[in-house]
């Protein structure tokens, strides 16, 4: 035993155990959040199940089975199921998404297996997602389109006839989106420019002559506009119209019927007749979705573009604000500054930034950059728009800003790390052969830095990308109406608010209408939000590298 | 005294051997025309005195060695000449030193200029992080030089006087960390002369070198002393003794003996210089 401690044998026995340790909580995490946030997208079979209740009345509940859980009998009792049999210790119940918001409010709702028949699995049950409401489940009886019957299920191109008047709606909604963002918006810019115009006319106080010159200008546009606008709105009426021309009459559970707008509905599936194949295509398909779409109904349906787009927005900007600033202090505290107090003294202070709390970089945020700062630039730049807040908002700039304060100690220290690294040979070198001080340092030493500099800005990423508590406060909302880019001048809006990953997560896990229907998107948002740091920080290193690679030897 | 001299004819006869075998004519500093004269020059670093007194003259287009143990201040002194000692801020130096009738530590003088005209190679080699023909062109680019026919032209000469030229010609523009470490010296030293100072430093060139490589360098300097004024420091008595003109033994600071490499190597008029070539100590 004592020789086995000598030998250095239990060091490395305990040094292996971290790393499997660590390994383990690492990919423990990544696999939950993988499975639970990515199983969500495969398209579950409906169950249609009879149940007798206690009172002996009968009741046909039709949807996906989410999850069952055994609890205790008495447990069970409590809760007002008294007809459990005396020997029984442990109930199953299921937890059954029945969605049918809009006809049944109840569209989560537990069932005991205590009654249950047997689970069937119609082949004609319709999983139907639509823009409101959350999901329909139920079987089809007809597509009527403009009053008439033209489809009956019993038919065989029941299907295809559904998913071609689907297409077409589909196509429908695409082309009003397109107009309502794109000409509509334009149109919406250019009288709100117009607006400012004239209430800067008001401010400035010009002569009589200008002045009617100007409103005359500006009323000949706001006509040519409001004209532009009248045809635009009666062509998006006969598409609105249009839209309606179909409908689909389904049977819920309980043999009511619903009539479903076709103008409604996204996707229509028959879960329990898809083979292995199917099912992949349709998982894809709604993955694809996940990630491209904006979202509905409060978060909980439909994709994060929006939120994946502001989070690598925000650390674009962010870093393109930190990288130069961090590093010019970084070079000045290194090679220019005297070694003495003072800079021990900033070098100290600028390392404890560090280790600030991020929500107090969010309070100064919002005190100093929005409201000081950003309503400053409002009153000298767009005083025209004033009451209404431009830059004095939080917004897209000033999250990032807040983020680049934040994360600049990191790109502060490893670039002075990185420039303490560089032998004194090589600066001597270069002023051996005549150069200045400032030649040698950005001919030479700053590119041989570049790795460490490189290295600064990949740990700010990681830092900025899934920093949520100061978004909160000057920038980050809930659900963005925009994206920060987009084809209106000035197509980077950084006074724009902006969707987070992060924040979506926090969003729709905890301030979510339905915490049930919640559950696997913030999972799978936690997922995406991973990785997207995983994805910025392999292009950082990979740059990176590649620097290094070139400068080899000098900076080993 | 005498009985000693005996016991050093070896190194002068290798001394005369390594320049072809023939024994050259006697040098005498009288009839040099000097470049560099060093008066009465104090070294401080803080309160230590690195350098006492030095009083030097440094011939043109001749090779002086400056020899003798670890931190006796050879180094110190070198980098006097170009001023690298202003780079230690602790650094006092007090005395002239005289380039070609100007003080360099004059007020006036402007540094940059002055490491123009007096080019340094150090200890380990030291090529920047570019390719091999940008490493060569620095100087000039600095200078302001961008025309790609005088920069070609220039790295060639260079190069080819660093005799370089034929082991890198087909891969200019690769790293020059790809080199060998006696090839990076040699590109620091084409480096140097592509700038055509008039004097070079030479800082320990070779102790950081493989035999072949040093051998390669001495004989390079043998062939670059005929245009330029070259001060070598070195830790190898022999190879002071094979590639130098002149002779500069110090110790703690102090210049003991300096002459030509002939007569200091094989009648020095110190003991303690005496002491020092024969290994008595150092």
């Amino acid at each position: 035993m004592k020789a086995w401690f000598k030998s250095g044998s239990p060091w490395i026995w305990l040094n292996g155990g971290a790393v499997a340790f660590c390994m383990i909580m690492v990919v423990g995490l990544i696999g939950l959040i993988a499975v639970r946030g990515f199983g969500h997208f495969w398209p579950a079979d409906i169950v249609k199940v009879e149940i007798t209740q206690p009172d002996g009345s009968r009741q046909v509940v039709m949807g996906e089975i989410v999850r069952p859980q055994t609890i205790t009998a008495a447990v069970a009792r409590d809760g007002g199921r008294t007809d459990i049999p005396e020997g029984m210790d442990l109930i199953t119940r299921y937890l059954l998404k029945q969605g049918n918001k809009d006809q049944t409010s109840n569209d989560f709702a537990w069932y005991f297996e205590l009654g249950m028949g047997e689970f069937q699995y119609p082949k004609d049950a319709y999983q139907i997602e639509r823009r409101e409401w959350g999901n329909f489940y139920g079987q089809p009886v007809a597509l009527v389109r403009s009053g008439e019957v033209i489809a009956r299920p019993a038919e065989t191109n029941f299907w295809s006839t559904l998913q071609e008047s689907i297409n077409r709606s589909l196509a429908l909604h695409k082309e009003i989106r397109g107009i309502e963002k794109g000409e509509i918006g334009q149109m919406n810019a250019q009288i709100e420019r117009l607006r400012l115009d004239l209430r800067r006319l008001e401010l400035r106080n010009p002569s009589a002559q200008e002045r009617a010159q100007e409103e005359e200008r500006i009323a000949a546009e706001r006509a040519r506009l409001d004209a532009e606008y009248a045809i635009l709105r009666v062509e998006l009426d006969k598409l609105y119209e249009s839209t309606r021309r179909d409908t689909l009459v389904m049977r819920m559970s309980d043999d009511r019927e619903v009539n479903i707008s076709l103008a409604t509905i996204v996707r229509v599936t028959a879960p329990n007749s898809m083979s292995v194949f199917g099912k992949a295509g349709q998982y894809i398909e709604r993955l694809w979705e996940f990630l491209t779409d904006v979202p509905r109904e409060a978060n909980t349906e439909g994709g994060i573009f929006p939120a994946i787009f502001g989070t690598v927005t925000m650390v674009f900007v962010m870093s393109i604000m930190v990288t130069p600033f961090g590093i010019l202090a970084a070079i000045y505290l290194r090679e220019y500054a005297k070694q003495n107090m003072m800079t021990r003294i900033i070098r100290i202070s600028v390392y404890n930034l560090a280790g600030v709390p991020s929500i107090v970089y969010g309070v100064f945020g919002l005190g100093f950059f929005v409201y000081f700062l950003g309503g400053s630039i409002d009153k000298l730049l767009y005083e025209a728009a004033l009451p209404t807040p431009t830059f004095g908002t939080p917004g897209l700039f000033w999250a990032s800003l807040t983020l680049a304060l934040l994360t600049l100690p990191i790109v502060i220290v490893s670039t002075e790390e990185g420039l303490a690294r560089i032998p004194s040979t090589i600066r001597q070198g270069s002023l051996a052969l005549g150069a200045t001080k400032s030649e040698t340092l950005w001919k030479v030493i700053v590119p041989l830095a570049t790795p460490a500099m490189m290295t600064g800005l990949i740990l700010a990423i990681a830092r900025a990308a899934g920093e949520v508590a100061p978004l909160m406060l000057v920038g980050v909302v809930k659900l963005a109406p925009t994206l920060p880019v987009d084809a209106t001048f000035p197509f980077i809006h950084l006074d724009r608010k902006i969707m987070h990953l992060g924040f979506h997560i926090y969003d729709v896990g905890f301030q979510s209408p339905s915490a049930e229907a919640a559950r696997p998107l913030v999972y799978a948002t936690a997922l995406v939000l991973v990785l997207l740091i995983v994805i910025l920080n392999l292009t950082a290193i990979s740059i990176r590298n590649r620097l290094r690679e070139r400068y080899r030897s000098a900076s080993d | 005294m005498n009985s000693q001299v005996n016991d050093t004819p070896s190194i002068a006869v290798s001394a005369s051997q390594a320049r072809g075998g023939a024994p050259r004519e006697a040098l005498r500093m009288q009839d040099e025309k000097i470049k560099i004269a060093v008066n009465n020059l104090n070294l401080y670093y803080g309160s230590d005195q690195a350098l006492k007194n030095i009083n030097l003259t440094i011939p043109e287009k001749r090779v002086t060695a400056f020899i003798g143990p670890s931190g006796c201040g050879k180094s110190t002194l070198l980098r006097c000449f170009n001023r690298m000692n202003d780079l230690v801020d602790i650094c006092r130096i007090e005395g002239e030193i005289v380039l070609d009738g100007h003080n360099i530590y004059d007020r006036k003088v402007d540094v940059a200029e002055l490491r123009r005209n007096v080019g340094m190679v150090f200890q380990k080699p030291n090529p920047f992080p570019k390719s091999i023909y940008e490493n060569v062109a620095y100087g000039l680019r600095l200078q302001g030089v961008n025309s790609k026919r005088v920069l070609d032209e220039v790295v060639e000469r260079s190069l080819r006087a660093a005799a370089l030229w034929d082991e890198v010609k087909d891969r200019l523009e690769d790293n020059a960390f790809g080199m060998s470490g006696g090839q990076q010296q040699r590109l620091v030293i084409a480096r140097a002369v592509a700038i055509e100072p008039e004097v070079i430093l030479l800082d320990e060139p070779a102790s950081a070198l493989d035999p072949i490589s040093t051998l390669k360098i001495e004989e390079l300097i043998n062939e670059l002393k005929n245009e330029y004024t070259i001060v070598i420091v070195t830790h190898n008595m022999q190879q002071a003794a094979r590639v130098s003109d002149y002779t500069a033994f110090m110790y703690m600071g102090d210049l003991i003996e300096f002459g030509d490499t002939d007569t200091l190597f094989t009648k020095p008029a110190k003991q303690q210089t005496e002491d020092y070539i024969t290994g008595r100590y150092g």
